[in-house]
């Protein structure tokens, strides 16, 4: 027998794996839907220090944040279509842009979190127990819930590095790119999650 | 084995909803800026579940995903509202 027939089929099913990305993206949903409801409950029961603290926050940088993430959702939805299309360079330049906007976020977000942490408004500060409760209550959620999605952005840059390395080496190809789908599955959902926090922690009118 | 059957989206359709979304969210800042009292959280909510509802449908290929997929998607979606009113009765009520 030659070496050519002695291949074995690879074994796997994208269609599944699919499924299982999608399965998880919905306890992500759930895990960040019960946030919003703690948050929904506490906002209508101290609205006038939520609306308070969140006129501390800067809109401009939520907004350039939001336009960051939603033009990310684009570029990184742009490198599984070249993928499809077996343009590889393309895709290579989709995913570092979706990286670089990935960067520019968290760069934003050190920023405005430092600002805070300069007052001395963090969890654990000295500060933070000496606020009424409804300002404590908002300054929790705002660093809990932003942070839990800063920190989902974290992963799915290390997911897209590593769709970045593959399809560079090839070992991602139009054949075989569930890996970069699902890695922009979950790139989307962290788009997602944005889109309800940004009017939720920003936009208190 | 070549066992792909994502559909592929072309760039423009991608361009197109990304400036619905910008759109969409220029839409929120303006309409939370001007005073509508009560509504304005309701229609900033509005506004961002159209958004996530083009996210999922163009960016996400729901559009073009199998009917299993869709109905657990519809059905997490009645979960999470279910889980909501449940909560929000609790606490009316309590």
């Amino acid at each position: 027998m030659s070496e050519k027939h002695n291949h074995v089929e690879e074994h796997r099913d994208d269609e599944a794996s699919k499924l299982g990305m999608w399965l998880f993206i919905f306890t992500e949903l759930l895990l960040f839907g019960g946030l919003f409801i703690v948050y929904s409950i506490f906002r209508h029961e101290y609205y006038q220090a939520f609306r308070e603290s969140s006129l501390e926050l800067s809109v401009t940088i939520g907004a350039i944040n939001t336009i960051a993430l939603l033009f990310s959702s684009m570029t990184v939805a742009m490198a599984l279509t070249a993928m499809q299309k077996n343009d590889k360079k393309t895709a290579l330049i989709m995913i570092g842009i979706t990286l670089l906007m990935a960067l520019v976020f968290l760069v934003n977000k050190y920023f405005e979190w430092g600002h805070k942490i300069e007052h001395g408004l963090y969890p654990g500060s000295a500060l933070m127990p000496l606020l009424d409760r409804g300002h404590l209550l908002y300054f929790s959620l705002y660093f809990f819930m932003t942070g839990l999605h800063a920190f989902h952005i974290i992963v799915g840059m290390v997911l897209l590095f590593i769709c970045l390395f593959k399809v560079k080496n090839g070992s991602i190809h139009p054949e075989k790119y569930a890996l970069l789908e699902n890695g922009a599955l979950y790139w989307h959902l962290v788009d997602l999650i944005w889109i309800f926090l940004f009017p939720l922690m920003y936009l208190i009118s | 084995m070549a066992n792909n059957v994502s559909h592929t989206t072309e760039y423009r359709t991608l361009g197109k909803v990304l400036l619905f979304l910008m759109l969409c969210t220029f839409l929120t800042i303006t309409v939370t800026g001007i005073h509508l009292g009560p509504f304005s959280v309701t229609v900033a909510l509005l506004i961002a579940c159209a958004k996530a509802y083009t996210v999922m449908t163009y960016f996400m290929h729901l559009k073009y995903e199998s009917l299993l997929l869709k109905l657990l998607v519809g059905f997490v979606f009645v979960l999470f509202v279910l889980i909501i009113l449940i909560t929000f009765i609790d606490y009316a009520f309590r």
